[in-house]
């Protein structure tokens, strides 16, 4: 491919591209206008790739869409400008937008599954910005588009766009809204999130290629995320953003070297919690040849795996690997096909309905979503009392006191007994559902993802919270988990699961140092680290040895 | 449904994947086959189910079927003969069989108005009133339904526009009163053609009212308040004499459709994938028929079965009110008279109908769903 | 743990429900006209079914010598084709189709989400026997159906309301079991069941509440259609029988006024029409209210 492509003009040339002053937006819930970005500047030079990044709430999202003069449907600019090649896009007619849009600034989605038509064949899509502006004729945008996809790394570049969406996998969808991005060149693009919903493993390949493209095409990228080791990778400065204001912003080295705000401290919390490991004294339940199945599909093959009593015990692995199959397993709510589930030697029975309160007592589950393991008709006080009362058997007084000192307990008060979990926020709410699986007093608790949608200081709280609940309690947990920092931050020992099976288990120092398992060496080496450099290094190393790559 | 398998079938570049997408439309042809053949089983089976409750649930019939028909004061012998007359002392299974296998050939017997020898057979009864009603709700299906979904469309891009509000506004009123309401309103319109000057708003109005009024009313014209077709009218003659009831139905079926048209619409417009075509710097009118419209063929097309079926059965009413003679006016005087052999027969003709219309709607939505043809 | 206990117990626990309770106040606060109109004329037509021996001047069946008689002071709607007050009838006529639309909607309520749940939570061939039931009653067109029920059991009163009951189900059943699959499918039900809670916990505690809201607004639409399918079934002639006062019957006995310009027989009609445009706006501002609480932060 040439080089006389407009970003390479446009980096000769030099000089801003997008300069956004005193942004403003307001968005509308609950009968409301809430601020949601309070007066931000920003910056984009001419192909440079900035990093806009914050938690939940942060207004990064927002901004990007802005970037483009585009405001949520509920939203709307309220003031300042965004000046993109020195034209005033708050403001600007509907018509030249659209000219713009997809054809000079082009806008990558966070979940690509639900940005891609079901109805229309991905081709078609990805040309449509291109054919429907009149820029290229169908036949020279088709071709253009499976050079792009070529240059994505996607299986079968020629035949993958005839597909729709539902017949390719994520990761593939996000590259291929990549290369719709593309398909006109643009100046620039505004990457939301492109690989939070992916698989580490996955995440690489995309960023790999996506960072190929940018680079090819010296396209200028906003890119957004949560995750400052990600955009470490990507962007050549760094913004943090923090409730619609900016908090800090500098180049990407000085950012991650040296950080001046502690909230952007605060953005990898869990990276700084580590447990030193301890050996295990007891067993407390033992699982022997486990083998489960959704109907006629296997998830769990031939497991067996022993918790240890007192400690915590961390399963590791990508979606589908099984790991929350075998929690439910466990739990009592997937009777196994195969196989026995030993508590304390005994054997407990498979299905739930034949296992009495004592035993329901000693068992407990988190789920991941705090949002959908809480009734959202009940009241916290509802919720835990519940529990307490039956786990407990107590009443009146006793009730509401036992139920107030769970509240405590996981450092909320008892003005949160009124509330209704919609009054919630994540980390409080994901609170109270370790305060219902406390009510019983149990000796395991599982644990099923329970950060994962959360953030990092976030985390970080429940998971300090856990350690001191284990350190005073001496409960078991078992830990689900597909982030290996939080695999650092609390585990005794590590399973390493795929396809249905246990790859690798042991202590976590055992697990986690060389030598390792091929696929746990690929997992770690997946997990984007705090350093610039970390994606080059690694896309060398694996193309030195292209057997390590294990392609999605 | 055609985009697609001309997208299967279309081969315009690049070379190499001629091949391969030309098997790949058969497998999709054959998988269509496979799909419309099921569903076919499917409503033939459903179709069977329901004979059987029509024929089953005349057995449900409090107290006896003759004396029911005959009154309390029927002599044993004229109630066996009755009976015997009508087949109903053979067994039940006997006479399901006769009573399907002859309604599969369009015969549904004698009905109970017979009388010794001059037997009065319900098909007789029945055909040219089906005619009449299967005209008239063509005629309106003809017009209402592109009409809705074009209004339907308009509403959803214009959303919360004036053109949306007055439109909203009006269709809600005109589905929240009842069929009979709106065909009286359009009959009194055609009377005050002529009596207005005579009715006492004329004199209580000020001058000026009444004779803009007068005017008005004076523009409507003549249409049949009364619509006694004739088995021998012409077609134009025919669409004259249905004009007030068509126009009843059609405004009803249209409020209905488009409302329902909107929200599908509406639904498919909140979706993030309309919101990336925003952001590629896709025109509105281009989001509509290329993003939302392909992927509401599926609903649009439960929109219409439903409002078709509602057609078919629901001029019931408007036929009463207009002294139409169609099937519907048929089946009530049938009801009212307890004459089962012809409300059988209606509800089963009403019932099969509706199957089909299911069926058409059940096919689009598959053919329309990529999903469902064309698996990972 | 049990150290702990005894401070606690001194202080003085919070009464639950008492932020409930303002949420529903703010929403009537905040609710707009179109709402509040929708209320006073549903509370009006309910003073007038509830009181209607009070309200009424004449007797519902009281006749009198002039028939078809012109709106006057005696008679303020007129009088009919058998020479009975109008105003009378309509007022009666609230009582009797209001009455009967109501205790047809509570129970084909009742028939259609005890049914749904069941389907919900047995899944499996309980599961199936029930949805392919309500298949096949669906593929037969509703009216043309109660027409057909009606024609074999006849046009009395108590047929009609179970007629019509049964056949209207299918909606109630079908929302519920969707919904009911949905919530029943949350993580928090899956946490009761860890609890070892009863069924009918699940049930009325976790499941109900959450699948209620969108139920009463499908309540108060098929109340609509429910009286609407009355109204055509009686204006037919084979639903409420004479002399019980009805607005459907009322406008087919009177219809042939209209062919003289006279716009009487059409009042019920419009009655019919305005009731059920306020319980459509109702239904929407509470529609509004339910989902508005979902999205609370």
């Amino acid at each position: 491919m040439s080089t006389d492509t407009r970003g390479f003009e446009a980096r000769q040339k030099g000089g801003n591209l997008l300069e956004i002053r005193d942004l403003r937006i307001d968005g509308f819930s609950n009968d409301t206008w809430h601020k949601i970005v309070k007066g931000v500047d920003l910056v984009v030079n001419r192909g440079e790739v900035v990093g806009l990044i914050g938690e939940s709430g942060a207004g990064k999202s927002s901004l990007g869409l802005a970037a483009m003069g585009y405001a949520k449907p509920g939203c709307k600019i309220t003031g300042g400008q965004v000046l993109f090649d020195g034209e005033d896009l708050v403001g600007c007619s509907e018509k030249r937008l659209r000219e713009l849009r997809g054809n000079r600034i082009a806008y990558v989605a966070q979940s690509a599954a639900a940005a891609f038509n079901p109805a229309k064949r991905l081709i078609t899509q990805t040309v449509e910005a291109a054919v429907c502006k009149g820029l290229k004729t169908r036949d020279e945008a088709e071709a253009d588009a499976i050079e792009l996809y070529r240059k994505l790394q996607l299986p079968n570049p020629e035949q993958i766009g005839y597909r729709y969406p539902h017949q390719v996998s994520g990761g593939q969808l996000q590259r291929i809204m990549t290369a719709m991005a593309m398909i006109c060149k643009p100046d620039l693009i505004i990457f939301d999130e492109p690989t939070t919903a992916l698989d580490v493993t996955t995440q690489v390949e995309v960023l790999a290629s996506v960072r190929i493209l940018v680079e090819h095409y010296h396209t200028a990228a906003l890119y957004i995320t949560h995750d400052l080791a990600v955009v470490a990778q990507m962007a050549d400065r760094i913004k943090v953003l923090r409730h619609g204001n900016t908090v800090e912003e500098a180049p990407t080295s000085e950012m991650i070297a040296d950080p001046k705000e502690d909230y952007t401290k605060s953005l990898w919390a869990v990276r700084n919690l580590y447990k030193d490991p301890s050996e295990r004294d007891s067993v407390l339940l033992r699982v022997q040849n486990l083998s489960a199945s959704y109907g006629q599909h296997k998830v769990l093959d031939d497991i067996n795996v022993d918790l240890p009593r007192g400690r915590t015990i961390c399963v590791v692995g990508e979606s589908g690997s099984g790991k929350s199959t075998l929690a439910r397993s466990i739990a009592g709510l997937l009777p196994p096909t195969h196989g026995s589930v030993l508590y304390e030697g005994k054997a407990l029975p498979g299905d739930l309905q034949q296992r009495g309160r004592a035993l329901l007592k000693k068992i407990q589950l988190v789920h991941q979503i705090p949002d959908t393991a809480l009734n959202p008709r009940h009241t916290v006080g509802e919720i835990l009392s519940r529990a307490v009362q039956v786990f407990k058997n107590l009443r009146g007084a006793a009730l509401v006191a036992e139920t107030v000192q769970l509240l405590e307990r996981i450092e909320l008060g008892e003005t949160f007994y009124d509330r209704l979990p919609s009054e919630l926020s994540g980390g409080q709410k994901q609170r109270i559902c370790i305060a219902r699986a406390l009510a019983a007093d149990p000796e395991l608790i599982i644990c099923d993802e329970v950060t994962s949608a959360l953030d990092q200081v976030v985390q970080e709280g429940i998971l300090k919270l856990l350690t001191d609940l284990q350190r005073q309690l001496g409960v078991t947990y078992m830990f689900i988990t597909h982030d290996i920092n939080t695999v650092q931050a609390i585990a005794d020992e590590v399973i390493v699961m795929k396809s249905g099976r246990i790859i690798d288990q042991g202590l976590k120092t055992d697990v986690l140092a060389p030598p390792y398992h091929p696929y746990t060496e690929l997992l770690l080496s997946s997990v984007p680290k705090m350093e610039t450099g970390w994606l080059t290094g690694i896309l060398e190393a694996r193309s030195a040895a292209p057997s390590a790559v294990v392609s999605s | 449904m055609d985009q697609h398998i001309a997208g299967a079938i279309e081969n315009i570049n690049p070379p190499g994947t001629t091949v391969m997408r030309s098997r790949k439309s058969q497998g999709v042809v054959r998988r269509l086959v496979s799909i419309i053949v099921q569903r076919l089983a499917l409503a033939v089976a459903s179709l069977f189910v329901v004979s059987l409750i029509i024929f089953g649930s005349v057995t449900l019939l409090p107290g006896n079927y003759a004396t029911a028909v005959l009154g309390q004061s029927a002599t044993p012998e004229s109630v066996a003969a009755f009976e015997r007359e009508l087949g109903l002392d053979r067994p039940a299974v006997e006479r399901y069989v006769s009573w399907i296998s002859g309604a599969v050939k369009g015969d549904f017997g004698a009905s109970f108005t017979s009388r010794g020898d001059s037997k009065r057979y319900v098909s007789a009864m029945v055909a040219p009133r089906l005619f009449n009603t299967m005209f008239l709700a063509a005629i309106v299906a003809i017009i209402a339904v592109p009409l809705s979904i074009f209004l339907g469309v308009i509403c959803a891009f214009y959303r919360n526009g004036w053109v949306d509000r007055i439109l909203n506004s009006t269709t809600l009123t005109v589905i929240s009163v009842p069929e009979f309401f709106v065909a009286y309103i359009l009959t009194y319109f055609v009377i005050m053609r002529d009596n207005f000057v005579m009715t006492g708003w004329a004199q209580a109005l000020p001058t000026w009212l009444s004779e803009w009024l007068a005017t008005g009313f004076a523009a409507i014209p003549a249409f049949p308040i009364l619509s006694d077709v004739a088995p021998d009218m012409g077609f134009i003659d025919r669409l004259w004499m249905i004009t007030l009831p068509a126009l009843t139905l059609g405004l009803v079926t249209v409020a209905y459709m488009m409302r329902m048209t909107r929200a599908a619409i509406m639904n498919l417009l909140a979706t993030p994938y309309v919101e990336m075509a925003h952001l590629k710097g896709v025109s509105p009118f281009s989001i509509i028929v290329r993003h939302a419209l392909p992927n509401a063929w599926g609903p649009i097309a439960y929109v219409v079965t439903v409002n078709l079926a509602y057609l078919i059965t629901g001029v019931v009413v408007v036929e009463v009110v207009f002294v139409y003679p169609g099937a519907g006016q048929l089946l009530v005087d049938a009801v009212r008279s307890r004459d089962i052999p012809v409300v059988q027969a209606c509800t089963l003709i009403f019932a099969s109908a509706y199957i089909l219309l299911n069926l058409v709607t059940d096919i689009v939505t598959i053919v329309t769903n990529p999903r469902l043809l064309h698996p990972r | 743990m049990s150290t702990t206990i005894n401070p606690v117990t001194q202080r003085k626990p919070f009464k639950p429900g008492r932020s409930r309770r303002t949420r529903i106040w703010k929403a009537f606060a905040r609710a707009p006209l179109t709402a509040w109109f929708g209320v006073v004329v549903v509370a009006c037509y309910a003073v007038v079914a509830l009181f209607a021996p009070m309200i009424a001047p004449y007797g519902e069946a009281q006749v009198f010598p002039e028939a078809f008689a012109p709106w006057s002071s005696e008679f303020m709607l007129g009088t009919d084709q058998l020479g009975r007050d109008v105003l009378t009838r309509l007022i009666y006529g609230a009582r009797n189709t209001l009455g009967i639309a109501v205790i047809t909607t509570a129970l084909s309520f009742f028939f259609g989400v005890s049914l749904g749940l069941v389907a919900a939570l047995f899944k499996g061939w309980v599961d199936q026997v029930l949805s392919r039931s309500i298949d096949i009653v669906l593929s037969i067109p509703g009216l043309i159906f109660s027409l057909m029920l009606l024609a074999i059991f006849g046009s009395n009163i108590w047929s009609l309301i179970l007629i019509i009951a049964v056949l209207d189900s299918t909606n109630f059943y079908r929302l519920a079991r969707t919904s009911g699959l949905s919530v029943a499918s949350m993580e928090f039900i899956e946490a009761a069941r860890l609890r070892g809670e009863r069924p009918s916990w699940i049930v009325f505690r976790e499941i109900l509440p959450n699948i209620l809201p969108p139920l009463v607004a499908e309540a108060g639409l098929r109340f609509c259609f429910v009286f609407l399918t009355i109204s055509a079934l009686s204006f037919l002639g084979v639903g409420i029988q004479p002399p019980t006062a009805d607005w459907g019957s009322m406008v087919r006995e009177n219809a042939t006024l209209i062919t003289y310009g006279d716009i009487t027989p059409l009042l019920p009609a419009a009655a019919i029409g305005l009731l059920t445009v306020a319980v459509n706006f109702v239904v929407d501002w509470f529609l509004h209210n339910i989902s508005g609480f979902k999205d609370e932060h």
